[in-house]
């Protein structure tokens, strides 16, 4: 491959405009099929039978009398998922998830699972398989989960990361550090410390579509699998190794999607869908329901945070360090590693140091949510910088300013920074109008800022031109949001056409070259590289054709708007070849052209946001309202603006929510008490103002155009920038995560002396 | 369990068709009549995914069972458009980018257009507590308060 990714300035016709998303209309008129929409002849329903208790063996499983029912075509244990991870200690999880092997190890673990002819037979069926279980002691809570007497989960786990091995075994699976220089010098140095502990509960994606699959597996030993994923490349590999078949022989197709904001990065329900296909030999359809989806899926970790950071008189921060325990459900995981590195990557350090540790917990296994653990992080270090400013009399943006990360710092987690768009957007922060506006009585504003990595990773695209001139794109990252817009912008753009005369779609898993999934913030990074590599291949095949067209040398054919146009006034009586006039005749020329790409995309920019709030306390009832929210971000290059400005939006609605009423309750019984969205409250349209956006761009110096990922920083600010508000409002500093109105009527009265109390 | 034979009116065709006593008229729509455009989202009525008009009412049809659309008026996503005339609602969902994933803008969509039916100059406040009971997870709503506000521009002036 020849391909240059680096960025090189142009002018744009099409990348930067707003047109309506290819596919808008199917998604306004019902028609878009999303994962619980398909259907196949034959087709049986399938249901998950899930441990009621957090934490116990599993004795013995006895389906006969589930077998027996009419309607009833197969049931299934983890004995029909054998296990065929070779070792693969990540893997083994995958599949122990999916199907509790010895122990269950959470309230909604999977223990079996029935196919019947509908699903009121699947449920009856559910009821009448009989598990022994032996009920073992649980713990939900990351610092008990932590202590010498709690519950031990898995007794093969002994500590990773410390200098010693540890003689006996412990739910900390693994200690990270990061830093660099010699804090305790810096500490002797600084005039203020500001030293506090915080805590976050456990939220949730919150995606509106639950999972649902429809599996088939042919005795032939092939198989299909519809589904909503965020990687039907990666679901492939799972199932296939978790099923003992080769990846060829299943093809996956993404269904439109749902929502998936990390959560549907794993499988869970697939390889049981498969699994029972396979015995019953006909295909199954499994959804989730919505309590299933808040048991068993997704969520992110519950956090306990210790920071510490000190500065001097005139602003500089001397040291930093901070001690981060997040959960990972009952199996590990590398999320207090993803919040140590993220949590000081906003500042310019001297001297910092960061420990992670990965805890286990009765609790689901963590996934994915959008720039995973760097939220809390944020919210512990923006709260304390916040503090320390306040402390040193300085305004808070400017300390951050003085502070802030610039192009060759060396970042707290170790690479040293390109460009960067901390300190602009800081700076377009202290600007905005917003900083100005007037603040009424129990009114506070907060800010804070945030970072996430981005990420790059395998993609393989195709491009082939019809021969009307039309052009199909095929890519292989799932489109979670407008990506098929954004990247037929690109294709319009390097073909030099119009945006109407690309066509993009999500291809299967047979028609296409592995892809990793869309995480990360790479979707339209990636895939906009590896379109714009495919396009150019095009073109190199539309100047040959040109060149044979007219009989003349293909190196005197140059591409410009669309046209092939031949170079040199011997040839100034050709008149240009447009792309439709090449493809009309590719027939007699060579055959189709098309053009393709695979790569690695190395190089995604890191992103920086700075997010501005402010926020009403009732002192009374502990209740906040948000009065004006503003975003301010990197985004290299905004490829669709308006799409841009929805990540932003979206993210910051996210980061409202968790903030403010988003948390997992758990009973004693280490039950979750409130799987549902009526206890379980997402922000709703009247919780939320307009939340206005200022796209910065900074261009990503490794890729062609300069785009940078967008998707996930704009929620790694929002827990800060609002804790912040909430701290400003209420006059006391609030350290626990969400801050629902008891949280904050506790704090306002301990402030107070307990005088309201009682 | 034996049948129950129902006859209603969705989107202004007449249909019959036999659904169990307590299967939900979200279940006949999906899995029955090939009707997917309304979603189940949670089931118990939060999420507003599943909202269709049934005699001129907002319902989450997961919340109504399939025998009681019997002599009603069904008005579901699939019937918003008129041929390829898209509703004033959907146009402006798209221009304004109002959805991402869109697998909550059927619910919305059906939502905005009971209110307003029901009140044609809204605010954007009553816009927020209108759409309330239907949740959105991509776009922290505001671009969808934008495209009510502007398809209400719209078709007043139609």
């Amino acid at each position: 491959m020849n391909f240059d990714p680096r960025y090189s300035g142009r002018n744009f016709a099409s990348v930067g405009t707003r047109p309506i998303r290819p596919d808008g209309v199917d998604k306004v008129t019902g028609r878009a099929r999303y994962g619980a929409d398909f259907n196949m002849a034959g087709q049986l329903v399938g249901r998950v039978l899930r441990s009621p208790h957090a934490h116990a063996t599993i004795r013995k499983i006895d389906t006969s009398k589930a077998e027996k029912l009419n309607g009833v075509k197969a049931v299934i244990t983890a004995a029909d998922l054998p296990d065929l991870t070779d070792g693969d200690a990540a893997l083994y999880d995958i599949l122990d998830n999916c199907m509790a092997r010895k122990k269950a190890l959470y309230d909604g673990h999977a223990v079996a699972a029935v196919a019947a002819v509908d699903a009121r037979t699947a449920r009856q069926a559910l009821q009448l398989i009989e598990v022994d279980y032996e009920v073992l002691p649980h713990v939900t809570d990351v610092d008990e989960a932590m202590k010498h007497s709690a519950p031990v989960l898995n007794d093969t786990i002994f500590t990773e990361g410390l200098e010693q091995k540890p003689v006996k075994p412990s739910n900390v699976t693994k200690r990270s550090q990061y830093g660099h220089g010699d804090i305790h010098e810096g500490f002797g140095r600084a005039d203020y410390v500001v030293e506090r502990s915080f805590k976050t509960e456990q939220t949730h994606q919150g995606y509106i579509e639950p999972h649902a699959c429809v599996a088939s597996v042919s005795s032939d030993g092939t198989a299909d699998l519809w589904v909503c994923t965020q990687g039907h490349f990666v679901y492939r590999q799972h199932c296939a190794q978790l099923l003992g078949m080769e990846a060829s022989k299943l093809r996956v197709t993404s269904s439109e999607i749902g929502g998936g904001f990390g959560g549907k990065t794993h499988v869970w329900a697939e390889p049981v869908a498969l699994a029972l296909s396979r015995k019953a030999g006909r295909p199954v359809k499994l959804v989730m329901t919505r309590d299933e989806v808040f048991r068993a899926s997704g969520p992110t970790s519950a956090t306990s945070i210790d920071v510490r950071i000190g500065a001097r008189k005139d602003g500089t921060i001397t040291a930093a360090e901070a001690t981060l325990r997040y959960s990972c459900g009952p199996y590990a995981g590398m999320w207090a590693e993803l919040g140590a590195m993220t949590a000081f990557a906003c500042y310019n350090l001297a001297n910092v140091r960061t420990v992670g540790y990965e805890v286990l917990v009765n609790r689901p296994k963590t996934a994915a949510y959008r720039a995973p653990s760097a939220p809390m992080a944020a919210f512990a270090v923006e709260s304390a910088v916040d503090e320390l400013a306040k402390e040193i009399g300085m305004d808070p943006v400017e300390f951050r300013i003085r502070n802030a990360a610039q192009e060759g710092t060396r970042s707290s987690y170790g690479p040293v920074y390109g460009p960067i768009g901390i300190g602009p957007t800081l700076e377009a922060a202290k600007n905005h109008p917003h900083m100005k506006a007037p603040l009424g009585e129990n009114q506070g504003r907060g800010m804070a800022c945030g970072f996430w990595f981005n990420f790059g990773g395998q993609t393989c695209t195709d491009l082939n031109i019809g021969m009307d001139g039309s052009v199909s794109l095929a890519v292989g990252t799932v489109d979670v949001g407008g990506s098929r817009a954004s990247l037929s912008l690109v294709a319009a753009e390097e073909l030099g056409i119009a945006y109407e005369q690309v066509k993009a779609v999500v291809a299967d898993t047979s028609s296409l070259g592995y892809n990793d999934m869309t995480d990360g913030s790479r979707g339209t990074f990636s895939s906009s590289m590896a379109t714009i590599s495919a396009a150019r291949n095009a073109i190199k095949v539309l100047r040959e054709r040109a060149a044979q067209m007219w009989d003349i040398p293909v190196d005197d054919v140059v591409w410009e708007n669309g046209h092939a146009i031949a170079k040199g006034e011997k040839y100034g009586n050709l008149a240009a070849l447009s792309l439709k006039e090449i493809a009309a005749g590719s027939g007699k020329t060579g055959g189709p052209i098309a053009g393709h790409s695979e790569l690695v995309a190395d190089g995604a920019g890191v992103s920086f946001a700075t997010h501005i709030c402010d926020i009403e306390v009732d002192p009374e009832t502990g209740a906040t309202k948000v009065l004006r929210y503003t975003v301010v971000q990197d985004a290299g290059k905004a490829v669709h603006p308006t799409y841009v400005e929805g990540q932003y939006q979206g993210g910051a609605a996210q980061g409202i929510g968790w903030a403010l009423n988003e948390e997992y309750v758990y009973g004693k019984d280490g039950r979750l008490q409130n799987p549902g969205f009526l206890d379980y409250r997402i922000p709703v349209c009247s919780d939320l103002p307009m939340i206005d956006t200022q796209i910065l761009e900074i261009p990503n110096p490794n890729h062609p155009y300069g785009v940078r990922g967008v998707g996930e920083t704009s929620i790694v600010p929002p827990l800060a920038a609002i804790a912040n508000a909430v701290s400003n409002a209420a006059g006391v500093r609030m350290t626990h995560i969400p801050m629902s109105p008891p949280r904050i009527l506790a704090a306002i009265e301990a402030e107070r002396g307990g005088r309201w109390s009682k | 369990m034996a049948g129950v034979a129902v006859s209603t009116t969705i989107n202004g065709d007449n249909v019959e068709y036999l659904c169990q006593p307590d299967e939900t008229l979200l279940d006949v729509l999906r899995d029955r009549l090939g009707l997917t455009g309304a979603k189940e989202g949670c089931g118990t009525g939060d999420c507003g995914a599943c909202s269709i008009i049934l005699d001129d009412r907002l319902v989450c049809s997961c919340l109504v069972l399939g025998a009681e659309a019997e002599g009603r008026r069904v008005e579901t996503i699939e019937g918003m458009a008129h041929g390829d005339r898209l509703h004033p609602l959907q146009q402006k969902f798209l221009e304004h980018a109002a959805l991402q994933c869109g697998v909550c803008t059927p619910g919305f969509l059906i939502a905005a257009k009971d209110l307003l039916a029901k009140n044609p100059d809204p605010t954007e406040e009553e816009i927020r507590f209108g759409l309330a009971g239907n949740l959105c997870r991509c776009t922290g709503y505001d671009k969808i308060v934008r495209a009510v506000q502007d398809a209400a521009s719209v078709m007043k002036g139609a």
